[in-house]
């Protein structure tokens, strides 16, 4: 899996190398790889001065950060309030069932990934499904899974 | 582009006005996440087809502007003709060339476009006149949904910077605290703290370097102003905050941006570049002594970051953990120095309080309410959206006028306002006037704006659930009486839910609750038992019915509830038993169909499905 960090050193360039890049150099790896792979924690730690565990522990406080690979597609339901209401649970129940995995599981070909996030700031099409950055208002447990094809 | 006097930036804008009036007609289409979603972007692209066929006296692709949300996500794409202010609602890219021809090449009116009132049936053409819009004030949103956000000329031809400007060459730091204390604008992230009172304190610590900070990690599930007037309006945030900067003494300035909006990220980098182009931002601006930069620091998905020192130590790159607050951020924030931090909506009022004056602002609103406030309007009403209103408004006003009622003619249960923090409030607060106080006094709390509107459908219990259950995913850990409360009162909840709860659970959780909340070191912990405990104390019934009736009268609660399908309605056509991914339901084409108790998982997609209502949850 080495090969595929050589994106790294272009990735330190871009913020100060000290400690308060950390978030920032962090979400630029995520972006990359879509998640954060361990040997780019450890490189990380090293260039920005950073002990490991502190690594380690923003790594795992923020939602943003994932330490196991992504699916192809990542499906993202909305669980804010207003998808709640209307409906959201039911949707998320609808696709793990329809994929076999849980919310923050990937499918064993590597296809899916099911990830809840608590409000993208679409609540007036709510409930809103998200399939890799595209956005799907007004999702109902009859047409959820449609969006998975395609 | 360099502007070193003030004097520039007027004739600046005169000159972009003057470009912009040589058409004869603007289209405005809005690309909000909404309208973006709803194929925002193919209605732009149709426009640029056709315009690059057919030419049109005094119009061309220049005057179809993408802007911000226009806040009627309900109705979109929008797409609106100035400066008639025509309306047209759920356009197609189909229907553009018609618009070209008869609206923009011809004065005529396309009636099939317009919105229909719901009320009367009646269509309206002019979006002033829509109840919608017409009892709104938008100051916050003044320019969201008219201007095109990546284009800095639009805003300064809109009298973007002047309020700049006015305080570089003609006011002292003290005037425009002064000035901002005398209008009694109060944060609009929640807390509703005297912005001008927190400035002064800043301003009167004895440091060499102090920060200005903008917080944009609305994160409150169901809000999203602050996401709205960032993509849509980004140089008013960033106005706000030089002037803040300049009122302080800061040189440097950060905007926290929730991670969860990309957009609003892209759109205010941007902005930062082009107000540094300009001689808005950076070194000398205006050509004056006056320096400040910006920078944009993305969050990373942590709710709890929305508190002020968990944000602060977040922008140094850390772990956003909260910390005590007997030392005050404005004393101590960023990096331990003195720091405001204010959030997006109280910024963008900032220009408009300097242009306008203070007096004007204070004649908005209420005693000690001053101005407006905006809220995403959002859940089980008609007309979802983004609004603002004048501080004072009722609930009613709010919910029926601006939010034409319920939907599907369903009863009103409850508005929830002030997210994980805030409360769920019945019928009886209706009249309620919406400001800080009224609504802290009733046992929910203004929070950032989301208001969310709940019908008989909607369980309360469920909901106090849900709001735990993110509570306790948030909740950072540091203090043991949010971390391990919270999570305590979840559980309890969700034994309510499952028909298993009894009466002293309540008031296990009552009790429960009052030690979170002096346990407790920030708001989350401070106020996370309040949706609980307000729903307790409105809808104690609907407990109740869920712990001695085992029942839940919402029909929600899976444990509680039985889907039956109506055999004197149901007409065999099949549709609920291709939806039923569980196979629970069976019968023969053109018959009634039965569902099988034992299979049935109660995910409602049969109901969703059922065109003829056929489907009862009891």
């Amino acid at each position: 899996m080495t090969h595929k960090l050589d994106k790294l050193p272009e990735i330190f360039a871009r913020h100060p190398q000290d400690p308060s890049s950390l978030i920032m150099v962090l979400q630029d790896i995520q972006q990359e790889y879509r998640y954060l792979p361990c040997e780019a924690l450890l490189q990380t730690a090293s260039v920005l001065g950073v002990k490991l565990s502190k690594v380690f522990s923003v790594a795992t406080f923020y939602n943003a950060f994932g330490l196991a690979p992504k699916g192809e597609k990542v499906v993202r339901i909305c669980v804010g309030t207003a998808c709640h209401i209307r409906g959201g649970a039911l949707i998320k129940d609808q696709i793990e069932h329809h994929l076999g995995i849980k919310a923050g599981q990937t499918t064993g070909d590597m296809k899916f990934s099911i990830e809840v996030v608590a409000c993208v700031g679409a609540c007036a099409m709510a409930p809103v499904v998200i399939v890799n950055d595209k956005y799907h208002g007004e999702v109902s447990v009859g047409n959820a899974t449609r969006l998975l094809k395609g | 582009m360099r502007i070193v006097k003030p004097k520039q930036l007027e004739q600046l804008a005169a000159g972009y006005r003057k470009t912009a009036g040589k058409h004869k007609k603007t289209v405005t289409v809005c690309c909000g996440t909404g309208c973006l979603a709803k194929g925002a972007q193919k209605i732009v692209d149709a426009f640029e087809e056709c315009l690059n066929r057919r030419k049109v006296k005094d119009f061309d692709v220049e005057a179809v502007k993408k802007t911000g949300c226009h806040g009627f996500c309900e109705q979109g794409p929008l797409v609106v003709i100035e400066p008639q202010g025509i309306f047209y609602t759920k356009v197609k890219p189909k229907d553009i060339e018609s618009i070209i021809e008869k609206s923009i090449e011809n004065d005529e009116v396309i009636e099939k476009l317009l919105y229909t009132n719901p009320q009367d049936g009646r269509k309206i053409e002019k979006y002033s006149d829509i109840p919608f819009y017409s009892h709104q004030r938008r100051i916050a949103l003044r320019n969201v949904g008219k201007i095109v956000p990546s284009d800095i000329r639009e805003y300064i031809a809109v009298d973007g910077y002047k309020a700049l400007a006015k305080v570089l060459t003609t006011m002292t730091p003290d005037q425009v605290i002064d000035e901002i204390t005398k209008s009694e604008l109060r944060g609009r992230g929640g807390g509703g703290f005297s912005a001008g009172k927190k400035w002064r304190t800043c301003r009167n610590v004895a440091a060499d370097v102090r920060y200005v900070i903008c917080n944009g990690d609305e994160g409150d599930p169901g809000a999203f102003m602050d996401c709205s007037i960032m993509e849509g309006d980004p140089h008013s945030v960033l106005e706000g905050m030089i002037i803040c900067a300049f009122a302080v003494g800061a040189k440097q300035g950060y905007i926290y941006v929730r991670d969860e909006y990309p957009l609003a990220g892209i759109r205010l980098q941007k902005a930062i570049a082009a107000s540094e182009e300009y001689g808005l931002l950076g070194d000398k601006i205006l050509g004056t002594d006056f320096s400040f930069s910006i920078r944009l620091s993305r969050g990373a998905g942590a709710f709890v970051c929305g508190e002020s020192s968990a944000l602060m130590r977040s922008v140094a790159g850390e772990v956003g953990e909260p910390r005590a607050k007997y030392i005050h951020s404005v004393v101590k924030g960023l990096y331990d120095l003195p720091t405001v931090l204010n959030n997006v909506e109280t910024f963008v009022n900032v220009p408009v309080i300097i242009n306008s004056g203070a007096d004007w602002f204070k004649k908005i609103g209420v005693a000690k309410n001053s101005g407006t406030k905006a809220f995403s309007l959002v859940g089980k009403v008609r007309n979802t959206g983004l609004i603002e209103v004048a501080m004072g408004t009722t609930m009613r006003e709010i919910i029926y006028d601006i939010g034409g009622g319920i939907i599907d003619g369903r009863t009103f249960k409850g508005v929830q306002t002030g997210g994980p923090s805030g409360g769920c409030l019945p019928e009886t607060q209706l009249d309620l006037p919406v400001d800080f106080d009224s609504l802290t006094k009733a046992g929910s709390m203004m929070g950032s704006g989301g208001m969310i509107i709940m019908d008989d459908k909607t369980c309360m219990v469920d909901v106090a659930r849900y709001f735990l259950n993110f509570l306790v995913s948030e909740s950072c850990g540091k203090c043991v009486p949010c971390r391990e409360g919270l999570y305590q009162l979840h559980k309890l909840t969700e034994k309510i839910c499952e028909g298993n709860g009894t009466e002293e659970d309540i008031e296990k959780m009552e009790k429960l609750s009052q030690q979170i909340v002096v346990g407790s070191l920030c708001g989350l912990g401070k106020s996370g038992p309040k949706p609980l405990l307000s729903t307790i104390k409105y809808y104690r019934d609907e407990y109740l019915a869920h712990i001695r009736d085992k029942k839940c009268p919402a029909g929600v609660c899976k444990n509680l509830i039985a889907y039956r399908v109506i055999p004197e309605t149901c007409t065999g056509c099949m549709a609920c038993v291709n939806a039923c991914v569980y196979q629970a339901i069976t019968g023969r084409k053109k018959e009634p169909q039965v569902i099988n108790p034992d299979i049935c998982q109660k995910c409602g997609a049969c109901a969703a499905v059922c065109k003829y209502n056929a489907i009862e949850v009891s």
